[in-house]
């Protein structure tokens, strides 16, 4: 799954999540039919449309045997308010069952692949953002972090409050710009305070957010998807 | 319509505005939410806290599922100890009722204890209309009445308040300076009351609980006001949220446990009250009357709707010392009496969704409410719920309607989206090219006058994808695509 935003704005992440996959053995299809999962409509209260965008999603994905997403929050839509958004309705068993066999890329690595360990280098001082779904929906905390240990080279510094969102949230981050660059100025605070180079997250709508800000307010730290990360610093 | 809610729009937004300029304040409210996550965490961080939630929020559905019977309970309890009961439905019939005790009695004078509902039923205004003086005697809304303010936080009403603003408002009042010294301010304010106690006819309390078990009304203080209220003057009111029962004492004790914790950062607070009636033939004190007003004012009808579990609330606060946004724009931006992620379910609720057409909409849905929720109220969810419901009623801008239509009629056909994105992804290369000149403009104005947007890539991965048979003609991921 490599996301709307993945596929429009930001085809390097998917390349390197393809890459990172295939380097760990797994047969990866990317199903031409998906494009959205529904989330920015469902979270904006538009029920009726991401039922809609989430339907052929469902059809997109229904012979998929494991779907990785490259983003925390869209694999939080497909597991978590999937079944919510189709009870009752004839898609539910459909439903259910995608979002049993959806993944975060960092949970598949370590849930589902059971990486002990990576051919990874990267020299680096690095911080990580855990994005909110990813942490409260999907509980999915420790495994970006397992992973970065595992990478050599690379100085793991975790990001104070670490806790507080980032100020993205979908539509709010332009219906309520004013609080969303607020929350963000703070999360670009913090990164700085670590001292780090390079930001690495598991969702590129709050890297969009906290990089647009660090960018506009004159920083220049690396902003990357943890699948980049790993991309460009395997060795062999 | 459009008018009202553009108003209605402008006048949030200039609020924010106001929240976001006030260096101080924004210190001010980050210090507070951290020094409150700092005192929880380590209670956080026991295997029996999560239990503890589980708890209350068993005994809080099991209330809700049988509000009827134990409300009836509760309420002849209360009228067997000696105590009368009235049933107000609305905020009018109890400001009515609590007015015409007053009259009735020639009270002139009212100390009140801390309580979310008399705020929300405008009680000191009705009273203060019929020639009663009424005086707040919690610290934190003795300081807020002072400064003719609502409160800022529903635990912590004048959080927001440096030394220096209370100094000004405490010397305004004395009529002289009464220091900088947290100490001899507090001295001060509590020479003020101590008189009030004593002369005060009628004493006004919240309710934090009511056992319907026994008909006692609990509170859970710490300043020792509660208790002079409810025992010195001659007539004692509760005024109380139809939903704030347990059916029995041992229901109690999970709250009791979490409470202060996530309220005020205490393993316990100073004083746990429970109040059974009136004094008895023999009693050495205790007020002569007790009164007990149970205030429905839109309860019943969130009970039974997909809003039910919000009554559930303990009215702890976690949820507003942990919500990023109220970090930014602090309890008055939401111009509400209950502020925060609560505020933002309940006042909706309360008062009527398009008097707070904005509320559902000022989160980004991260879910620290849900999680750190002493009630494990779904608050995220239900903001989520509630912005269906704008959209459903109307109340959501016109435009985001069309572009969600448009987006999901677009997404339901990737053929469509595919030939749309070819199209769109050379313009927006152009508009971020553009840089600086789009800044804050066209429809990205909202996100360009605060942040970069990121140039895209020449293609998009499904673009890559197809050419994959020659990848080493697509983009890898060492490739940069921003700007």
């Amino acid at each position: 799954m490599i996301t709307c935003l993945g596929d429009a704005l930001f085809a390097r992440v998917g390349v390197a999540a393809v890459e990172v996959l295939r380097k760990l053995g797994v047969a990866v299809d990317f199903p031409g039919q998906q494009t959205c999962c529904g989330q920015p409509a469902y979270n904006a209260g538009y029920a009726a449309a991401a039922r809609d965008t989430a339907r052929a999603f469902l059809q997109a994905f229904a012979a998929s045997e494991h779907v990785v997403s490259v983003s925390g929050s869209c694999a939080a839509m497909v597991r978590e308010e999937f079944p919510r958004l189709f009870a009752g309705r004839p898609e539910e068993a459909a439903a259910v069952a995608l979002a049993a066999r959806t993944f975060e890329f960092s949970q598949f690595l370590m849930d589902v692949l059971g990486v002990q360990e990576l051919p990874v280098v990267r020299h680096a001082t690095a911080t990580l953002h855990h994005s909110c779904h990813t942490r409260r929906l999907l509980g999915v905390v420790a495994q970006p972090e397992r992973l970065l240990g595992m990478v050599a080279g690379l100085h793991y510094v975790p990001l104070p409050h670490s806790e507080l969102c980032c100020g993205f949230g979908g539509a709010f981050a332009v219906k309520m710009a004013r609080i969303s660059t607020a929350m963000v100025d703070e999360k670009v605070d913090r990164i700085l305070d670590t001292g780090a180079g390079l930001v690495i997250g598991l969702d590129m709508s709050c890297l969009m957010n906290i990089e647009g800000r660090l960018r506009r307010r004159g920083h220049h730290l690396e902003v990357r998807h943890l699948a980049e990360v790993l991309a460009a610093g395997w060795q062999g | 319509v459009a008018g009202v809610s553009r108003a209605s729009r402008q006048a949030f937004d200039a609020r924010i505005e106001r929240a976001l300029g006030d260096e101080a304040l924004q210190k001010v409210i980050a210090e507070g939410q951290d020094y409150m996550q700092a005192l929880i965490a380590p209670a956080r961080a026991q295997p029996d806290w999560p239990l503890a939630l589980d708890e209350i929020a068993r005994v809080r559905a099991e209330t809700l599922a049988h509000l009827d019977r134990y409300v009836e309970q509760f309420a002849s309890n209360v009228e067997r100890l000696g105590g009368q009961v009235f049933f107000a439905a609305d905020a009018a019939e109890a400001r009515r009722h609590v007015v015409a005790l007053a009259q009735g009695r020639g009270v002139r004078l009212i100390v009140k204890s801390k309580s979310m509902v008399t705020e929300e039923i405008g009680l000191n205004v009705a009273l203060e209309g019929a020639g009663v003086e009424v005086v707040e005697t919690d610290l934190g809304e003795f300081i807020v009445q002072l400064a003719h303010e609502r409160p800022f936080h529903i635990v912590a009403p004048a959080i927001h308040k440096s030394l220096e603003q209370i100094r000004a408002l405490f010397s305004t009042a004395a009529g002289r300076d009464v220091g900088g010294d947290p100490q001899a301010m507090t001295r001060y304010a509590r020479g003020v009351l101590r008189e009030k106690f004593f002369a005060a006819d009628m004493g006004i309390s919240g309710a934090n609980f009511g056992v319907a078990a026994t008909g006692s009304v609990v509170l859970v203080t710490n300043e020792g006001n509660g208790r002079m209220v409810t025992t010195l003057p001659r007539t004692h009111v509760v005024v109380m949220g139809v939903e704030r029962l347990v059916p029995s004492f041992a229901d109690l004790e999970a709250i009791l446990e979490v409470l202060p914790r996530a309220g005020v950062g205490l393993r316990a607070t100073a004083y746990v009250t429970a109040i059974s009636g009136p004094r008895r033939a023999g009693e050495a004190d205790g007020p002569q009357e007790l009164h007990v007003v149970i205030v429905d004012n839109g309860r019943s009808a969130i009970l039974g709707s997909k809003y039910e579990q919000v009554l559930s609330c303990i009215r702890c606060g976690a949820c507003l010392d942990i919500c990023p946004v109220y970090r930014k724009i602090g309890g008055h931006a939401y111009d509400a009496v209950y502020t925060g992620p609560i505020g933002a379910v309940l006042s909706p609720l309360l008062d009527g969704l398009a008097c707070h057409a904005e509320l559902p909409f000022a989160s980004s849905l991260c879910g620290a409410c849900s999680e750190v929720c002493s009630a494990r109220i779904p608050l995220a969810e239900l903001i989520r719920e509630l912005r269906e419901d704008s959209v459903e009623e109307g109340l959501a801008s016109p435009a985001w309607g069309v572009g969600f239509e448009g987006f999901a009629a677009v997404a339901a056909r990737p053929r469509l989206w595919s030939a749309l994105e070819l199209a769109a992804l050379p313009l927006l290369r152009l508009a971020s090219a553009g840089g600086a000149l789009l800044r804050g403009r066209g429809p990205l104005g909202a996100w360009t006058r605060g942040r970069e947007f990121p140039r895209p890539e020449r293609r998009s991965f499904r673009a890559w994808w197809g050419r994959a048979s020659a990848p080493a003609d697509g983009p890898t991921s060492r490739e940069r695509g921003g700007g």
